[in-house]
């Protein structure tokens, strides 16, 4: 049916990745560059005395940049424009950014970094949710809420009366580092003549074209943002790579040489966005049919010191809280706090995997209350087409999760591990357990952030016969120029290798949005098949494209219309899908275009005297809409498990005053080779009316899944009922410590 | 400290250069030598990401004084194949998918082709005991195991 949509075709980057030649923005250089490094606060919150250049350094050889160096505002434009560039008067963060540094000898920089003494008078901090609720001290607006949010549906203070059982449950998530291989870094060009241009690893180019108006009082056109080879983002190079590129920047408008500026690891892992940390109370109402009839959910996070996307990573987690299911009765109450650690911003899931990790462990002891088996009362609840979410989102598509979940059970032979387990664990010194998890992703921005964004993507024709797609969407690993080639290969009937994607280049290519939110593939694709559709269409309009034609007819035709007519550029702008509509106010309707939906199931070992626990299988199962590239949609899911292993059993980040104390890849952990078990990844295709032939979001969902899948194969194998992750060794031996004492 | 005379063999070619003894060999194969495809991750030998291989070993470079490297053989990921071909290594992780971000790849063929010199076909275990030095964030190392799997067939 399809030609190459579907096909495992080489990724577009190939070669140049497998041979060494893809340049990333540390490969980079220009004449005359300096080095720049970041002199950043040692303390949580005070106010700054004074700023001390030591002696042993030629200061006079050295461009330093301080807050009143900034031309414009001092603020990273995002949503709310609280944060600075530079710390001027305040200090709200341990690593809060103060002094800026730049020379040409990148180890001198090194050095001078550690001679600026700032002298800071401290001022009382809070480091935790709990702290920020109770309004310990406010470190933020009047009471440290950045943001809170109500959903509401239904009634659920009458269902309780009504409960066959009352069940109650808190859930913790840890903060979560992003670990791309590739730190944050750019190359700045900056003066007052030519503007700003930016060659930096990032995810949103039209995010740091934005944020650079603030500081700079330039027009736009005169900032041009040029993302390189991007070495893994995962949400880390949203919208940090403003405030680097903002910094580089700053420190070349004053020396009028081009800046480099890349992190090393520790900097990047103590200074740089994380995922919030979060604790979620459930209290649900259940029928004596195992019937949900009301669930009531305080969800909370931690934003850190200053507000970024806190808000909007709030939202998502709000929606998604009430998972796959089907209830009546429902009130989500969320908030967004602040805290002196640095601001955790957008990682994969974006609020998800924390609101779905308290609600799929929490049906596991609903299922218990209730006498069912876990997979029998989710069974009991799931959603269907024509029924209603938590906002009164209507499903308008086919989902059948009872068989998803049985297929899912099925090829995890969860049924007959479960039996084996329970054969096998009693006197065994290791206890193996099987759990899943079933849940769903929306792709595309929250309610009506695809409306505000409107995106716009082109495809060109090019005086040689081929294809260029623009578009600021970006490839950071997920494959973006690939699919997105195949869709315009498919829509045009050629070959991929008849497509190319232009670099991602404010001044050549149209914001299509920026590279988050599981949106690239159905927005910016279905916009691309628009594109393709239209080209198609210029190109017969005036009698160059016949029926039948060949890939050399249309290279052809192609040539001829860029000689006759100039050019040939075809735009598309998003336009919402019929039907659907979300109100702001009321923070009601259809929060996303489209679900993606998932069950995974994974089968843990764990040793019971070293508390070492193994993940030693997993199965990933999950409806996307039609899969564009088999083997990239594969890598999307194993990559996002490996990461969901490592968010529940390995990475813990130790805080210290709201400062990371283990910023290193040695005692911050990451799955290694070792630690990954098989990943056996199955698709099920329904494809989406709106969505590039049929293509949903993929990127963010397989990390919903695995944390709350895990600590239910742990519940399974031990009988003790965690639920806080990272589940350290530590932490095991003291709640089964903790159990047996309240069982002996 | 002065730069001292360097001496090795780069991916075949006698080089020649001077460099202060303890810096970083990746630092002196980037910046001196221009072979960028030599990445840094964390710099303190976590990640694996400035694999080359020094006399036959896997090692990191990012660990290693320069002055170590002195009439040593060096193969980075520039010399793996000619001008236009691909090393059936770097085909297969082009093949198989062992390459999303690309930040890792040029340690992990290495640190592949090290594993494949010492076990032409190696077992799961071994390939996952081969690659636990060199980090990769994107692929949860399945496609990348799929990688050794297809080369190792060749």
């Amino acid at each position: 049916m399809f030609h190459t949509v579907g096909k495992p075709v080489l990724r577009k980057e190939a070669h140049a990745k497998v041979t060494g030649a893809a340049k990333y923005v540390d490969d980079f250089s220009l004449p005359g560059m300096l080095y720049g490094v970041t002199v950043r606060s040692p303390v949580a919150r005070g106010r700054i005395r004074n700023i001390e250049f030591l002696p042993g350094i030629p200061w006079d050889e050295f461009i330093i940049v301080t807050a009143k160096d900034i031309p414009g505002e001092n603020c990273v434009a995002l949503i709310v424009d609280d944060q600075p560039y530079l710390a001027a008067e305040y200090v709200n963060h341990p690593e809060e950014p103060v002094v800026l540094l730049a020379h040409p000898n990148k180890y001198l920089t090194e050095k001078a970094r550690g001679a600026v003494r700032l002298d800071i008078e401290p001022m009382p901090a809070i480091f935790t949710l709990e702290d920020a609720l109770a309004k310990k001290e406010i470190v933020w607006g009047d009471d440290n809420v950045f943001k809170t949010f109500l959903v509401e549906k239904g009634n659920v203070d009458v269902a309780w009366s009504d409960a066959a059982h009352l069940v109650e449950g808190e859930y913790r998530t840890g903060a979560q580092e992003q670990l791309y291989i590739e730190t944050n870094g750019v190359v700045a060009r900056a003066n007052p003549e030519d503007g700003i241009t930016i060659w930096g690893s990032m995810q949103c180019p039209y995010y740091v074209h934005k944020a650079l108006l603030k500081p700079f009082p330039l027009p736009p056109e005169k900032i041009r943002v040029i993302q390189m080879e991007t070495g893994g983002g995962f949400g880390g190079k949203e919208e940090y790579p403003s405030m680097i590129a903002g910094h580089a920047a700053l420190l070349a408008w004053k020396s009028g040489r081009p800046v480099k500026m890349v992190y090393d690891r520790a900097e990047d892992m103590v200074a740089t966005t994380k995922r919030h940390p979060s604790r979620t109370k459930i209290k649900t109402a259940v029928s004596r049919e195992g019937k949900l009839l009301a669930l009531d959910i305080e969800f909370d996070i931690d934003g850190g010191a200053y507000a970024t996307l806190s808000s909007v990573v709030l939202s998502r987690g709000t929606i998604h809280a009430a998972g796959p299911y089907l209830c009546p009765n429902v009130r989500i109450r969320s908030r967004a706090v602040a805290t002196n650690a640095p601001p955790h911003g957008a990682f994969r899931g974006f609020g998800a995997p924390q609101s779905i990790f308290a609600l799929e462990r929490h049906l596991n002891k609903v299922a218990r209350v209730a006498g069912l088996p876990p997979e029998e009362l989710r069974g009991r609840n799931f959603l269907h087409r024509g029924e209603t979410t938590a906002t009164g989102q209507e499903i308008h598509e086919d989902v059948n999760l009872e068989a998803l979940l049985s297929r899912g059970l099925e090829l995890s032979c969860y049924h007959a591990k479960r039996r084996e387990f329970a054969q096998s664990n009693p006197g065994s010194r290791i206890k193996r357990g099987i759990g899943f998890a079933s849940f769903m992703h929306g792709a595309g921005f929250t309610g009506s952030g695809e409306r505000y964004l409107q995106s716009v993507a082109a495809i060109e024709a090019t005086r040689e016969g081929r294809v260029r797609i623009l578009v600021s969407s970006t490839e950071i690993g997920q494959g973006t120029n690939t699919i997105l080639a195949q869709i315009a290969a498919e829509t045009l009937g050629i070959d991929c290798a008849d497509i190319e994607v232009a670099q991602p280049d404010t001044a050549q290519v149209p914001n299509s949005g920026p590279t988050v939110a599981s949106r690239t593939c159905m927005v910016v694709g279905r916009l691309i098949e628009t594109c393709a559709i239209g080209l198609k269409q210029a190109l017969s309009k005036v009698g160059l494209l016949g029926t039948g034609y060949s890939r050399s007819d249309f290279a052809a035709a192609c040539t001829r219309y860029v000689d006759q007519f100039g050019g040939l550029k075809i735009s598309s702008q998003y336009q919402a899908p019929p039907g659907v509509y979300w109100d702001d106010d009321a923070y009601r309707g259809d929060a996303y275009g489209a679900f993606a939906w998932a069950v995974c199931v994974a089968e843990v070992a764990v040793d019971t005297s070293t508390f070492e626990i193994r993940v030693n299988d997993f199965t990933a199962l999950q409806e996307v809409g039609r899969v564009i590239h088999p083997v990239l949609a594969a890598g999307q899911i194993e990559g996002g498990v490996a990461q969901g292993i490592g968010y529940a059993l390995y990475e813990n980040v130790v805080w210290r005053d709201g400062r990371m104390a283990n910023g290193q890849m040695t005692n911050y952990i990451m799955p290694t080779s070792v630690d990954v078990p098989r990943i056996r990844v199955f698709f099920e295709e329904t494809p989406y009316t709106y969505g590039p032939l049929g293509a949903k979001g993929i990127g963010e969902l397989p990390i919903d899944g695995p944390a709350p899948a895990i600590l239910n194969a742990i519940e399974n194998a031990l009988g003790v009922e965690v639920n806080e992750i990272p589940l350290m060794p530590e932490m095991l031996f003291a709640t089964m410590a903790r159990e047996e004492v309240t069982i002996g | 400290m002065a730069k001292v005379a360097i001496e090795f063999r780069l991916n075949g070619v006698a080089r020649k250069l001077e460099a202060y003894p303890m810096e970083r060999l990746l630092d002196v194969l980037r910046e001196q030598c221009g072979l960028t495809g030599t990445k840094e991750g964390c710099g303190e030998g976590e990640c694996g990401a400035c694999s080359v291989l020094m006399d036959g070993q896997l090692v990191n470079s990012c660990l290693v004084p320069v002055l170590q490297a002195h009439r040593a053989e060096i193969l980075t990921i520039e010399g793996l194949a000619a001008v236009a071909e691909l090393h059936a290594l770097q085909a297969a992780f082009a093949s198989a998918g062992g390459a999303q971000c690309g930040i890792c790849t040029p340690g992990m063929i290495l640190a592949t082709l090290q594993l494949l010199e010492r076990a032409p076909h190696p077992t799961d275990e071994q390939i996952r005991e081969g690659l636990a030095g060199n980090l990769c964030r994107c692929t949860g190392y399945q496609k990348i195991f799929d990688a050794v799997r297809e080369a190792s067939r060749v």
